[in-house]
């Protein structure tokens, strides 16, 4: 608990304030807004969404009233196609992509279309699909989150035998741990990933692989080995007092609420957080909604340099956060507990390496904000500590380097997700574990082709 | 300002709005809530014997977003006393004398019953009288509505019944459901009927529930077919009045039926030769208050063309209308797309390739999305051959955005050339290839 505790809101008022901000579509208004559709022809959607799905044809599917094969169809090239509904940036990818914003008019609500087809097969257990005649084969996934699940879905439909293995108590990583509680909630995703089981992919949680079961034990027992260990924890700042009681880091934080009632998790009266991504909207929302008073979201850059998309940075406003652009925590202040953070006003500097403006300090521009918790938002370090176990796995920037198949520099294991990316969208951790599906039983002696349903 | 009145066989009428015969115009109720909202005129629900109705009695296509494209019905004619019709008849001739109202008749097929009907409902003030010879259902299999429509003997026989002891004009409303309804208004006219109103309903089954496998509507599980109408059946009601119109030996007036909704579709109607037009579904649907933009779009209309009486529309596009044979063979169109309106769905492209002359090319659409930069949102416009283009206007009708693929005239150098032209052409020079015949060498 922080030292100067957000007066504690009633369980209903939370459950209201963490409250699905994109509620379903009723049965009247998918229909109108489905029939806004133009079912384009090689549809810029399907281009502009990583795994593909069909959606001119899942809304047309919608639209005769066969809900089934409309979630079919989503399903089949997105197993995870419930989370990414939700979860999805969708006015980047496909919504981004439609061609009624080219005529000034709104896009087509395809996520929300997505989640309406969608969400009933999930809730019913409806099975679509079926294992692949056994092949014999045993493929092992290292880590339960999107890339894996989506991996280990497809290899089942081919007739692999898979053994998912996760650290976690709970399958899903990010995607049960990580997404806004009022995107998504952790029992949305067990739901999701019971579909995923129900192909038959076992799922063993609480089994860290290096600990419970060694890497040579895998490579001993299986043909081939699906890394999507993710990333790790919250970046460190490196600065003094980050060790305090109250400094926590945004993963942990979001867990908290995904993994525990509303009104246990603690939060203080006042918040800083420090980044400027998606991730830190996330939090800055959420200590909003559990009752901080003033949260400050501290940015070492300028708002346009953040990489958090716009529509997130306007959920941040409308829960009236205190933004801090350009300035760095330089302390964390405290006597046994944080008490404030200390922060430097910055200036642009010449441009890095990468063509991006970086920062410098203004020598004498420090102030102080008093805050009870301090929440680290930066990005996630890089799990090379385990990587490097693996024998002629190429590592860059900390992630893994993979070919066009999603095969990594050692041909027996192939990677995806976050640890490939650096951190990437649920939907493209569920594209490169299709990929790389593909890409295993192309490797095994399969047709390594995408199935056509 | 234009005067919207017409004249329909010598009966004034203050606008050619009337309702059709139907649930919109049973009782004096309804119709003088209709004249009030700005109707001219109204065809009574059939009178005759009382018939019982059953539940339910419509159905309908939607498409989309848009409710009752399609209307059908099963339900009869008037279930009301013959005389409690006509007393009302009476009551709405006395409140709206300048209003018109036609008297829609349907008995047995003998003589003394039309006779006797005939008289009674001219007595209770009726204008006009429309005889019902279309009803499609249940009037029909008791020998009466289309069973009399579809037989044109019967329909001369009944019609000069009537006018033998009509003193205001007959109207015979015509089935659709007949092979060539222009030789119906022949024999009515050879009946001597003083107009024809056309179409009735269509004969059909509006869909079937797949669950309970019963045809819709259904009554305890049944169905029966039933009288479509509603805007779905407009074109070919557009196309059964300008068949009448174009008949030279039928030179009686017309009263304009079938999927009426606003000004622009009795604008057509009227074109095409109606002098009035009548409406039921699309009351039915939205109730009396759509008349006020049909009064006030005609007379916009007429104002912008200069014209001062909606009797200057008659049948002026009727010599447009022509037989295929006298269509011009060397008339050249070809699709233009433009790319600043161009939105990108490739529509256009799919119609072509799939459903028309493959014309159309677009490369494909490239993967990506908005994120680092990626222009997703780049438009991909495709480009019409012009030289393989045939003009058939598919991907204009398919285009989603107004305005963007235009069909744009191409002088071809070549002279007028009808099919029947080439065809006497041929006959002249059998051993000319057919290329030379139409470029008049």
């Amino acid at each position: 608990m922080p030292s100067d505790p957000a007066p504690q809101l009633p369980l209903e008022q939370l459950e209201e304030n963490f409250a699905d901000i994109n509620p379903p579509l009723s049965a009247a208004q998918a229909l109108e807004e489905g029939s806004r559709c133009l079912f384009c022809h090689d549809a810029p959607c399907i281009k502009a969404c990583p795994t593909e799905i069909d959606v001119p044809q899942f809304i047309r599917q919608i639209m005769t009233g066969n809900l089934r094969g409309s979630a079919r169809t989503i399903l089949s090239a997105n197993i995870l196609g419930q989370s990414c509904a939700r979860v999805c940036p969708t006015s980047v990818l496909c919504e981004g992509a439609c061609v009624l914003n080219a005529q000034g008019r709104k896009p087509v609500e395809i996520g929300r279309l997505q989640r309406y087809a969608v969400d009933p097969v999930i809730a019913a257990g409806t099975k679509l699909f079926k294992a692949g005649a056994p092949n014999g084969k045993r493929v092992a996934l290292i880590g339960a989150g999107p890339a894996s699940l989506a991996c280990a879905a497809e290899l089942r439909q081919r007739g692999y035998e898979t053994v998912i293995f996760d650290a976690n108590p709970q399958p899903g990583g990010l995607d049960t741990y990580g997404i806004a509680a009022y995107k998504m909630r952790a029992a949305d995703v067990i739901q999701e990933i019971e579909m995923v089981r129900a192909l038959g992919v076992e799922i063993r949680n609480g089994v860290a692989v290096g600990r419970e079961i060694s890497l040579a034990q895998l490579e001993a027992d299986f043909s081939a080995i699906f890394i999507g260990i993710g990333l790790g924890a919250t970046d460190d700042l490196g600065i003094p007092g980050e060790e305090l009681p109250g400094c926590l880091d945004a993963l942990t934080f979001i867990e908290q609420t995904k993994s525990q009632r509303f009104d246990q998790v603690g939060v203080a009266r006042r918040v800083a957080v420090a980044g400027g991504g998606n991730t830190a909207i996330d939090v800055v929302t959420a200590a909003r909604r559990l009752g901080a008073e003033e949260v400050f979201m501290v940015y070492r850059r300028s708002q346009q340099e953040m990489s958090a998309f716009d529509y997130e940075y306007e959920l941040a406003k409308k829960d009236c956060v205190t933004f801090v652009w350009q300035a760095l925590p330089v302390r964390v202040l405290g006597n046994g507990h944080v008490e404030g953070i200390e922060c430097v006003r910055t200036q642009p500097g010449p441009k890095d390496g990468k063509g991006r403006r970086s920062f410098v300090p203004v020598p004498g521009s420090e102030f102080r904000l008093d805050v009870s918790m301090f929440i680290k938002a930066l990005g996630q370090k890089r799990n090379t500590g385990f990587l490097q176990q693996i024998a002629r796995l190429e590592l860059k920037n900390g992630c893994v380097v993979v070919s066009e198949t999603m095969q990594t520099g050692n041909p027996r294991y192939f990677a995806g997700g976050d640890c490939v990316n650096g951190g990437g969208e649920v939907v493209d951790a569920v594209a490169h574990g299709k990929r790389a599906a593909l890409g295993i039983d192309q490797m095994l002696g399969g047709r390594g082709k995408a199935n056509h349903a | 300002m234009p005067d919207l009145s017409i004249n329909f066989c010598g009966v004034r009428s203050p606008n050619p709005f009337w309702l059709a015969s139907g649930p919109p115009t049973n009782t004096a109720y309804q119709i003088m809530r209709a004249f009030d909202a700005g109707w001219g005129g109204a065809v009574w629900k059939t009178i005759g014997e009382p018939i019982v109705n059953t539940a339910s009695r419509y159905g309908s296509v939607d498409l989309k977003g848009e409710r009752m494209m399609g209307l059908n019905n099963i339900e009869l004619i008037s279930d009301r006393p013959v005389e409690v019709n006509l007393r009302e008849i009476t009551e709405v001739k006395k409140r709206f004398p300048k209003h018109t109202v036609v008297a829609s008749l349907m008995v047995e097929s003998k003589r003394e019953t039309w006779h006797d009907i005939v008289r009674r409902s001219e007595d209770a003030g009726a204008d006009l009288l429309e005889l019902n010879f279309g009803c499609p259902h249940g009037m029909s299999e008791r020998g009466m509505g289309a069973a009399v429509g579809q037989v044109p003997e019967y329909a001369t026989m009944i019609t000069s019944w009537v006018k033998e002891v009509a003193r205001t004009p007959v109207i015979v409303k015509l089935t659709p459901n007949v092979t060539d309804i222009a030789h119906m208004a022949a024999s009515a006219q050879a009946g001597r009927a003083d107009a024809v109103s056309l179409v009735n309903t269509f004969n059909s089954i509006v869909g079937v529930d797949l669950n309970t496998l019963a045809p819709r509507p259904s009554v305890g599980g049944l169905g029966s077919h039933g009288g479509y109408c509603g805007p779905a059946v407009k074109p070919i009601a557009l196309h059964m009045v300008s068949s009448i119109a174009k008949r030279p030996d039928v030179k009686i007036p017309i009263s304009g039926i079938g999927g009426i909704s606003d000004w622009r579709d009795a604008v057509e109607f009227i074109l095409l030769g109606a002098t009035s037009v009548q409406v039921c579904t699309a009351a039915m649907h939205y109730g009396f208050r759509i008349v006020r933009d049909m009064i006030e779009g005609l007379e916009n209309y007429l104002e912008e063309k200069c014209l001062n009486s909606p009797m200057d529309l008659v049948g002026k596009s009727v010599p447009r209308v022509e037989d295929w044979g006298n269509l011009d063979l060397n008339y050249k169109i070809v699709a233009k797309i433009d790319s600043r309106k161009c939105i990108g769905c490739n529509l256009c492209y799919i119609a072509c390739e799939d459903g028309a002359h493959q014309c159309i090319r677009v490369e494909e659409r490239p993967v990506g999305d908005l994120r680092h930069g990626h222009d997703a949102a780049a438009k991909h416009v495709p480009h019409v051959l012009e030289d393989e283009c045939v003009g058939c206007n598919l991907c204009a009708l398919v285009c989603p955005v107004p305005e963007c693929i235009t069909m744009e005239q191409v002088d071809t150098g070549r002279p007028a050339m009808s099919w029947k032209q080439l065809q006497e052409a041929r006959g002249k020079k059998p051993s000319c290839s057919m290329e030379d015949l139409l470029t008049g060498k």
